[in-house]
């Protein structure tokens, strides 16, 4: 596929952003983002391992699965790659920020299990992109979902004064504010990038 | 076919395998925080291997934090001030520390990982604390779902305590738990005998130490402890005493009066003990004998459900109403309470109200 790779990364980020265009991602989503604090770390870390997983899930599935014709493994291959990069990831934010690290608990390591990373993976394959525009795909996807969480803890913190019908707080009030991002998010696609 | 077999194994294990290796690198590199050294009240210097925690590096130095779960967090005993090192303050210690231990840098001794210097203070009763190898000398039926038992020091020989302190017993692996665990029990011997611990160790049922003590442990098994900790034991003062347990809240009253006795006091000491019913009583007859023996000491048993015992003809019903008939001179009184948080609550609250200011504790909670 011809596009620029700027492009896909861009549309990752706004036109086609993995969380509020494909609702990839939510669990954890909706739950770190009470601080802005712990999102942006939580962000970091899905931006840093989807990022990594999309470089070598491509060069996995390009250079040995498809030689070897075991496209069929992609989905566990992915899964195991994508485990060991959380893995990695839990240790370098434990070495280097013990704060963050315990503040993130049990979501750090679901990571492995957030549909998103394995979305932006599985993806790539389909739209047949080049590894360069895989890897924009996966940083721009990942700066996305940062983006999105940022903004949904930003708004969540300024909600927290303010008086919510009894049902409403927490998840459900959240998923309303999701929609109406979704929605603005929607006009991002009718910017136009000059060539 | 088996080509296809062995291939999809091969790239399998291959990608698994590298995968691996590179977090075995990574680990090596990032978890790798080389010797650490901690130093102890400025006298005491240790060097450990950094990455665990505060509380299991002093462990394996024999230096001794109290800890009732084992390091998770959730008992918040083992408390250290730490002076430099240790890190930032970490969301699981928060709320555990009350302000002033905020702005003293306590922190709790389990959740801190020991990957720089750090410089701490304890308490230098803990350096007293060890950690002992002992044998099951008896187990006595003190009733149907409390039992009691007398554990020989081998290594070391010898326990220093005071009268009401508590040891953590380990319990050992065993048919219905994998896990081995520590629990706290109250010494109910007296300083005097310090060649053995003695335990009053009523059944939770499904508790994980209970049940192992309960169904498992025989006489002459081996077993380990560490102690002594707490600061539950009498004050060196003259002026009267009211003691109050419930069920195994017995132990460190039995440990207390006996080294009274010991001691030839004259204090006026009330002691009520609290069952359910009169199969829930035991030592009662040991009791009334340093009643006789002692020169002003009050032994009163008390159960909870008289409807039960038709033939009981003791005090009844709940403790506090009890107190105000023994109290002679609230300012000269102080109150010593063991037993479940529901009688503690209930028991101190009475004994403020009633003018006692010094009361002292020691809660199941
Ligand atoms: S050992 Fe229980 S909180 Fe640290």
């Amino acid at each position: 596929m011809d596009i620029n790779p700027l492009v896909i990364f861009m549309a990752a980020i706004f036109t086609s952003n993995i969380l509020l265009t494909n609702f990839l991602g939510m669990c954890s989503y909706l739950s770190v983002s009470k601080e802005i604090e712990s999102s942006a770390g939580l962000g970091m870390a899905v931006f840093f391992v989807l990022t990594l997983t999309s470089a070598i899930n491509y060069i996995v599935y390009h250079y040995i699965l498809v030689p070897m014709d075991l496209i069929y493994l992609q989905y566990i291959i992915f899964i195991i790659v994508i485990a060991a990069f959380v893995q990695l990831t839990e240790l370098i934010i434990e070495r280097f920020s013990p704060v963050l690290y315990y503040t993130l608990g049990i979501f750090l390591p679901l990571i492995t299990v957030n549909c998103a990373i394995l979305g932006v993976s599985l993806f790539m394959i389909i739209r047949q992109y080049s590894f360069i525009q895989a890897v924009l795909y996966g940083a721009g996807s990942g700066i996305g979902w940062l983006l999105a969480i940022l903004a949904l803890a930003g708004i969540r913190n300024r909600l927290k004064e303010k008086y919510l019908p009894q049902g409403m707080n927490n998840a459900a009030i959240s998923l309303i504010i999701t929609g109406i991002m979704a929605l603005a998010f929607i006009g991002f696609s009718g910017v136009a990038i000059i060539q | 076919m088996l080509s296809l077999i062995i291939n999809n194994v091969v790239i399998f294990a291959g990608i698994g395998g590298f995968l691996a290796l590179l977090l075995v690198i990574a680990d090596y590199f990032l978890a790798n925080y080389g010797d650490c050294q901690i130093d102890i009240n400025g006298k005491k210097k240790l060097t450990v291997k950094g990455g665990s925690s505060l509380l299991n590096s002093l462990a394996e130095n024999n230096v001794f934090i109290p800890s009732a779960c084992g390091g998770r967090g959730t008992c918040g005993l083992c408390k250290v001030k730490v002076k430099e090192g240790g890190g930032p303050l970490l969301p699981t210690e928060r709320p555990y520390l009350d302000a002033d231990e905020l702005k003293n840098g306590v922190r709790l001794s389990c959740q801190v990982k020991v990957k720089e210097d750090i410089i701490i203070s304890i308490p230098e009763a803990l350096f007293s604390i060890r950690k002992f190898k002992g044998v099951v000398e008896t187990i006595i039926d003190y009733t149907y779902d409390t039992k009691g038992l007398v554990i020989k020091l081998i290594e070391p020989a010898k326990i220093d305590f005071k009268a009401g302190q508590y040891i953590q017993l380990e319990s050992k692996k065993y048919a219905k738990s994998k896990q081995v665990v520590s629990r706290a029990y109250s010494m109910a011997n007296c300083p005097e005998n310090n060649n053995v611990v003695e335990l009053i160790i009523r059944r939770v049922p499904d508790g994980i130490m209970t049940t192992f003590v309960h169904d498992y442990l025989k006489k002459d098994d081996e077993l380990y402890l560490t102690g002594p900790y707490g600061d539950f034991f009498i004050r060196d003062t003259d002026t009267d005493m009211i003691f109050v347990a419930g069920g195994s809240g017995m132990a460190p009253f039995k440990g207390i009066i006996e080294d009274l006795y010991k001691k030839e006091s004259k204090q006026h000491i009330v002691y009520f003990f609290g069952a359910r019913t009169t199969e829930d009583l035991f030592l009662v007859d040991e009791m009334k004998e340093y009643e006789k023996k002692m020169a002003d000491f009050t032994f009163i048993p008390v159960i909870s459900q008289p409807e039960k015992s038709p033939d009981w003809k003791g005090e009844s019903g709940y403790i506090p109403p009890l107190l105000d008939k023994h109290i002679r001179d609230p300012k000269n009184t102080e109150g010593y309470l063991c037993g479940s948080p529901a009688l503690i609550a209930s028991t101190e609250k009475k004994m403020k109200e009633l003018g006692i200011e010094n009361v002292y504790y020691d809660s199941f909670g």
